[in-house]
């Protein structure tokens, strides 16, 4: 374990630091039977009925990016944690830190775009809360959701079904998000054409479960860290490997050149609009076809496969027939000049 | 592209057979390192050939005693560092500057010209720039030292530590437990200084040197290059990037690193001392100089038990040779420079090669 | 050692340039390369143009890519 007594921003990263932090610090406090599985959302029975339950925080810079802003992200990224935990999203909680000295334009127009995207995805905002600290205490404005999903009845996920032979298919393009809002940054500020993939899967997620029921045995979304993260934190649970095809990714290349200008690999970058599905080998196909026939998913593409060999790792075949393996990240990506 | 592949691959192969042992080839920069892991190269390469580690990681060389100056300077309520995000997670004696982030005084920034713009917009304010890297960067710096004098600008503060490919290339020559057959040489460096840099290294010690870029076919290909060259006996300094290398290199490059700087003998981590291997900036830039401005006192360099890094930059031993890798060394715990960088060869063994699990 | 670029020059006024890599637009500059004209392309480092690129190896180089792609969806195997 590293000798951190502070928190780094590694810790936010989505990767080595954040997993660290969440075992050795959060689950030896809080951890439980539920909390322990580290899904990415709660299944709780109420009744007869079982439904999904999560919750997440959004602290993006800027807050308005190409392709999206914070209140749409809030919004998709809670549904999406419902959607990939095979549920259909119902409800949203919506709860704002807001720093003292914000416009008040700024928050209409971020609470505009998060009404925007729940009522196209069928979704209610039911309560909310608001807060207001010091100027200075919190970065103009952060967002807290959680969310609660219906489970769909043919959905049967979990890392516990995964078996070696199934394909892992991911949804589209990746690393658009984390590549369109470096761009932003300070001391990075450059003008691109790349746009942030900010926008719900809960269409592919509902079309495959529908279609193919139990044939799907997980879906993740692959956010910060992106899809190095999620495949390596399948492998850890799983004891089987991943081999995935560095010639089947499907990356745009307006992001791949941000990425190589940056020195990042575009594996540990983060996707706020992507699904990663793992599917037996018989219906995979048919999955992509599914995928593929989603306004959402016309880039989807079949990556790669979980194997049985050795030590549970995530090996990329490159594209000239070489293998290597992919690590789980670090957690916080530095541009490199060297 | 299969058969230029097996072209390549057959001409290794033929100077294997001729030498009866491996070919050693040391790729000097740590860019090349990372492209042949990242393309899974290393395993699919010919038997016959071996890659060694070279010192071409900026990060990695630079001393304990450069970073210990910085993060002191970090410490003071009067100063930015301005930095490019590969030194924030260097660890000195105390810490790194990913460590002292909470004090918001740390600036990544891509460019050198971000650095002088830094200290253009807090005239309050004394900014370090941590001015690292070889001789593709040392231009950069140049520029910025030339343009602030010449502004007047009394807030910057540059901490050159730029390093120099070819003096060290020779120090590891001059060991004679050297293993060295040929050099795959940098491509980026070689933009700046051209492939005819390299003359001297095969005249005094008769090594291909040449020149690669970074795509799989082009590194393939340079390495069936060198072995040409050794089954022919006529080693030379050449290049295959020739898209952006030529002979005579950069010439308004190599003019402005003149003008600005003065070759000194310096300390790399791992080697030790090379003479005129490091860039110092002239006397006429004084008061740019943030050595002579904070005067500066470098605390001599601590040994750490167990620590091979000095063997893996000279190509000596694989990282997986030394004791402490993956063990208590590791990307999250770095106890060596090596380890550090993201181009450190031991950090890129570990994240593209290591075939264990993380636990 | 050394992350560089290349990036087509789309505006240049002095030596302040702005450069096109598929679609990313970068400040740079073009001190190091005073024969760079608008429409070259360049090598660009820590935010300057290091080479102005030679149109015919680029070609060569963007081919290779472009063989890379069509080599890696075969199934032929390198044989080391």
């Amino acid at each position: 374990m590293s000798a951190n007594d502070k928190i780094l921003l590694a810790h936010g990263g989505g990767g080595r630091l954040t997993d660290e932090l969440i075992r050795n610090v959060i689950l030896s406090t809080l951890g439980n039977y539920s909390l322990n599985k580290l899904t990415d959302s709660a299944e709780i029975k109420i009744g007869q009925t079982n439904v999904c339950f999560t919750t997440d925080s959004f602290v993006v810079k800027p807050l308005f990016f190409n392709g999206g802003d914070i209140g749409k992200l809030a919004v998709c990224g809670t549904i999406n944690d419902l959607a990939v935990s095979g549920s259909k999203p119902l409800v949203l909680s919506l709860s704002l830190i807001l720093e003292e000295g914000l416009e008040i334009e700024v928050l209409r127009k971020v609470l505009h775009s998060a009404a925007r995207a729940a009522k196209e995805e069928n979704v209610e905002i039911v309560c909310g809360d608001t807060k207001v600290v010091e100027a200075g205490s919190a970065d103009k404005l952060f967002i807290n959701t959680s969310g609660i999903g219906l489970k769909l009845l043919k959905a049967d996920i979990g890392f516990e079904r995964i078996a070696a032979g199934d394909k892992i298919i991911v949804s589209g393009t990746i690393g658009d998000h984390g590549m369109t809002i470096m761009s932003h940054r300070e001391g990075m500020k450059f003008e691109s054409e790349m746009k942030s993939d900010c926008g719900s899967v809960a269409q592919i997620c509902a079309n495959v479960i529908d279609a193919l029921g139990e044939d799907i045995k997980f879906m993740r979304d692959p956010t910060r860290g992106g899809l190095a993260a999620t495949l390596n934190e399948i492998v850890n649970q799983i004891e089987l490997g991943i081999e995935i095809q560095e010639s089947q990714i499907p990356v745009n290349p307006t992001v791949k050149a941000a990425a190589d200008m940056l020195g990042f690999d575009i594996l540990e970058i983060a996707n706020e609009g992507k699904v990663v599905i793992v599917v037996s080998a018989q219906k995979a196909q048919k999955c992509l076809e599914i995928c593929k026939q989603c306004e959402k998913g016309k880039e989807a593409a079949t990556i790669g496969q979980v194997v049985k060999n050795g030590e549970p790792l995530v090996e990329l075949v490159t594209k000239i027939k070489g293998r290597r393996i992919v690590q789980m990240p670090y957690g916080r990506e530095l541009p490199r000049i060297c | 592209m299969l058969d230029r592949i097996n072209i390549a691959y057959s001409q290794i192969d033929k100077a294997h057979k001729l030498l009866g042992r491996r070919i050693n080839v040391m790729e000097v920069c740590g860019t090349h390192t990372v492209s042949v892991f990242r393309a899974g190269l290393r395993e699919a390469f010919p038997k016959g050939l071996k890659l060694l580690s070279g010192p071409g990681c900026p990060v990695c060389v630079t001393d304990q005693g450069y970073i210990d100056v910085v993060l002191s300077l970090a410490e003071r309520d009067d100063c930015l560092i301005a930095t490019y995000g590969d030194m924030i997670r260097v660890p000195g004696r105390k810490g790194s500057l990913e460590r002292k982030a909470d004090r918001g005084n740390i600036k990544i920034i891509l460019s050198a010209q971000d650095a002088l713009n830094l200290a253009k917009q807090n005239p309050g304010k004394k900014v370090l720039f941590v001015a690292v890297g070889f001789e593709t960067t040392a231009p950069a710096t140049a520029i910025v030292v030339n343009e602030a004098m010449q502004q007047g600008i009394k807030n910057l503060f540059i901490f050159s530590n730029h390093k120099l490919v070819v003096p060290a290339m020779q120090a590891l020559l001059l060991d004679k437990n050297n293993k060295i057959d040929a050099f795959l040489c940098p491509g980026h460096v070689s933009v700046i200084i051209g492939s005819d840099a390299y003359k001297p290294v095969v005249e005094q010690f008769k090594k291909p040197c040449v020149v690669a870029g970074f795509e799989p076919m082009q590194i393939i290909e340079a390495l069936a290059e060198i072995c040409r060259q050794i089954v022919d006996g006529k080693p030379q300094a050449c290049s295959l990037y020739s898209a952006v290398v030529t002979g005579a290199g950069n010439k308004t490059a190599q003019k402005i690193i003149e003008e600005t700087f003065d070759a000194v003998d310096g300390y790399w981590r791992g080697l030790g001392q090379i003479n005129k291997s490091t860039l110092k900036l002239k006397e006429k830039f004084s008061s740019l100089d943030a050595e002579k401005h904070f005067k500066v006192e470098f605390i001599p360099q601590e040994d750490i038990t167990g620590c091979r890094c000095g063997q893996v930059l000279c190509g000596l031993i694989d990282p997986p040779e030394c004791g402490l890798f993956a063990k208590s060394c590791t990307p999250d715990t770095p106890v060596g420079p090596c380890m550090v960088s993201s181009e450190g060869a031991c950090a890129a063994w570990f994240k593209y090669a290591r075939r264990k699990r993380q636990k | 050692m050394c992350l560089a670029v290349p990036a087509r020059i789309i505006e240049l006024t002095g030596d302040d340039a702005v450069a096109d890599a598929i679609g990313n637009h970068i400040q740079i500059k073009t001190t190091l390369v005073p024969q760079a004209k608008l429409g070259d392309i360049v090598l660009i480092h820590a935010g300057f143009a290091i080479a102005v690129v030679d149109e015919e190896e680029a070609q060569k180089t963007w081919q290779l890519l472009a063989d890379l792609d069509n080599f890696s969806k075969t199934d032929k195997r390198v044989s080391g």
